[in-house]
């Protein structure tokens, strides 16, 4: 193996979240130990005998990886080892926001030299796209279904940004697939603050979202043009940092996923998406204009 | 030197001198008084470790697991609910080979929600690949966690083990205990090499998916190294008894049983009170005797069966269920002596000591009068018949 992350691995073609975690690990570089939750990632990357990592890497389940890295971060500290090793802690949306959310809250809370990575595809993809707490509003999941009396998932994404700050940690970042320098920037800025970081990164799943493979960065970067998933920066709870953008439609966003396409002949449910990414706008100061205005 | 301590202490007092590089655990009781005194002796500075605070013993074991995969000694503590929460770490520890010593203070399992003693909470969790020795009293149970580090660390095994004290009777019994020196504890005990560890400069993937290709061969390695673990055993409490100077067996103990015409087998605290009333019966001449089980995981079933061969009649008596089945530790039991030729006449079974219901002479007296040519199988001692009356009206 001469890489950190290697090819090879099973990931589908246009995987956001085996991008994503190779240019996480690649700004982290080499002294670094990844936990990981169960999931795809962990499943693609480490099907015995083979492992994409290059880097040591434990998997241990589905909700603990906060935990276990809590457990890892304690030994290299009683090993007088923690300032020269990075310790990430990641999973899935489902493996952070839902199963694994307490697990993350005690070490946000305990303050653990720990970066912890959610890596956002928005459903728990492994097990067949079912929806989970980072679902976004009106997703046609195989457990949100539309239906007669069913337009998709009920309820808008769980904030986990501000549930992240809230424990009064350092730094909290949302970031995406589709803007790598971004991405890779967080990381390392991240990496370079003594305590829990929190980092949400947007993952899009070509399988999951039903978009061509090879449109992921183009739709990771839509996310974040329409309004839909703002990237932000939280230094110790003050909002420091934010991509600006000329607000795009949300529909040209949605249009492109399968799993949006019951939206498309229903104005008022578009509305209502389009209501979400307005007040993401509004809230973080994202548009251009409001910049130069200001 | 000899202390009168609590048993809980006594365990902190021998966990400190395994030097354990982390510990994390989530208070429960009747576990708490041994994770108290080590954050006590951490905040003191007398022991040099990482104590992790955790939100649930799901994260205990979690972090336990971290700390053990980064190449440290680890340990943690937990009882009842405790250790249902941390069920399926604790199966993760096992299987991915990480040697950790765990001490369950024994307490029955909701619902109803009852803090007291029994077993249920360690047996529903014998078949998670951990070592399972259970302690007469609080002596057994402290020697046992540096008997259970050794075992555990051995590089034949890399298996955890769990400490079983029974909660309240052990854990908050005061007994007369003689705490090792540092010194002795070294000796027998040296730091901890990992075999494998989560390195910088050597990287390794631990956790990794096995299909079907693999996972058997990963199951059938682990399940052969707790059988070898009957083996090894005895060579360490042997190795134990020449540094400290007390004997165990570690896998069973029999307590006049040469020539007992009627036996009775248990684990844990109940093993003193069989003694007892062993004494008052042998002293009027009745040929009783007891088979101590220290070792439920692996099940020691040669030497159960070279122990119990030629007795006529033996009494079975287990603090944990199996609902809808025979008594855990009495099926097993039976399952030696199946299609063997030299055998038990009768092997009865008793259900005692549920929920912390007091076992007392009385009670072992009874299972005694009632261990006849009569085999009886699942027979609750000191049950309430009145209790069970209700109206439908």
């Amino acid at each position: 193996m001469n890489s950190i992350f290697n090819s090879g691995h099973t990931a589908c073609a246009g995987c956001g979240q085996s991008l994503a975690a190779r240019l996480v690990l690649e700004a982290a570089g080499p002294s670094t130990i990844i936990v990981n939750n169960t999931g795809c990632l962990e499943v693609f990357s480490t099907a015995y005998p083979q492992t994409a990592w290059g880097v040591s890497f434990v998997h241990s389940l589905f909700e603990n990886c906060a935990a276990v890295a809590s457990g890892v971060e304690g030994a290299l500290k009683y090993l007088g080892t923690k300032d020269k090793i990075n310790v990430i802690a990641q999973g899935g949306d489902g493996g952070t926001a839902d199963i694994g959310l307490q697990a993350l809250s005690g070490m946000l809370e305990r303050g653990h030299d720990i970066l912890y990575v959610c890596y956002d595809n928005e459903a728990y993809m492994n097990t067949g796209v079912q929806r989970s707490g980072l679902t976004p509003f009106e997703t046609n999941t195989t457990t949100s279904p539309i239906g007669s009396c069913s337009i998709g998932n009920l309820r808008p994404k769980k904030p986990m940004p501000e549930i992240a700050m809230a424990h009064g940690i350092p730094y909290v970042a949302t970031a995406s697939a589709g803007f790598v320098q971004d991405l890779q920037r967080k990381v390392k800025k991240a990496l370079a603050i003594k305590g829990p970081k929190y980092i949400q990164v947007h993952v899009p799943c070509p399988l999951g979202w039903r978009h061509e493979s090879n449109k992921t960065i183009d739709v990771g970067k839509l996310a974040v043009e329409t309004g839909l998933y703002p990237l932000i920066e939280y230094e110790n709870g003050q909002l420091t940092g934010h991509k600006t953008i000329t607000p795009k439609p949300v529909e040209e966003y949605l249009k492109v996923q399968g799993r949006f396409k019951h939206l498309m002949n229903n104005p008022e449910a578009i509305k209502a998406i389009q209501a979400v990414a307005d007040n993401n706008i509004k809230k973080y100061g994202l548009k251009v204009e409001a910049q130069s205005a200001a | 030197m000899k202390e009168f301590i609590e048993g809980s202490r006594a365990v902190a007092e021998v966990v400190k001198l395994c030097k354990p590089g982390v510990i994390s655990a989530y208070p429960i009781t009747p576990q708490t008084h041994i994770v108290e005194e080590l954050a006590q002796m951490v905040a003191n500075g007398e022991l040099k470790s990482e104590f992790i605070n955790v939100e649930s013993e799901h994260s205990a074991a979690s972090a336990v697991l971290g700390a053990s995969a980064a190449g440290v000694r680890a340990y943690t503590a937990t009882s009842s609910q405790g250790l249902l929460l941390m069920a399926e770490v604790v199966f993760n520890i096992a299987g991915m080979r990480l040697p950790l010593v765990m001490t369950c203070a024994n307490r029955a399992i909701s619902a109803p929600i009852n803090i007291w003693n029994d077993q249920q909470d360690s047996v529903s969790l014998r078949d998670t690949g951990w070592i399972q020795l259970f302690a007469e009293d609080v002596q057994e149970a402290a020697d046992l966690h540096l008997i259970a580090y050794k075992i555990a660390e051995d590089k034949s095994m890399m298996v955890p083990v769990m400490v079983c004290m029974d909660g309240f009777i052990l854990t908050h019994g005061i007994e007369n205990v003689d705490i090792p020196t540092q010194e002795q504890a070294d000796k027998f005990l040296p730091a901890y090499k990992p075999l494998y560890k989560l390195d910088v400069a050597n990287p390794i993937t631990m956790g990794p998916l096995a299909g079907p290709d693999y996972y058997t061969e990963a199951r059938y390695a682990l399940h052969k190294t707790l059988e070898d673990a009957i083996h090894l055993i005895p060579k360490v409490t042997a190795d134990f008894a020449k540094v400290f100077g007390r004997t165990y067996n570690g896998l069973v103990e029999g307590y006049h049983i040469k020539d007992a015409e009627r036996v009775i087998v248990a684990m844990g605290s109940v093993c003193g009170t069989i003694k007892d009333v062993i004494d008052e019966l042998r002293a009027k001449g009745k040929k009783i005797g007891l088979l101590k089980i220290t070792s439920y995981r692996p099940f020691p079933a040669q030497a159960i069966y070279d122990a119990l061969k030629d007795v006529p009649k033996i009494a079975v008596i287990d603090r944990a269920l199996s609902l809808g089945s025979y008594a855990p530790l009495a099926s097993e039991i039976k399952a030696v002596f199946f299609g063997k030729k030299k055998k038990p006449d009768v092997i009865s079974s008793f259900i005692v000591g549920l929920g912390g219901r007091d076992i007392t002479k009385d009670s072992i007296k009874e299972v005694v009068r009632l261990l006849t040519a009569k085999e009886v199988t699942g027979e609750f001692i000191d049950l309430k018949p009145e209790l069970l009356k209700e109206n439908y009206s």
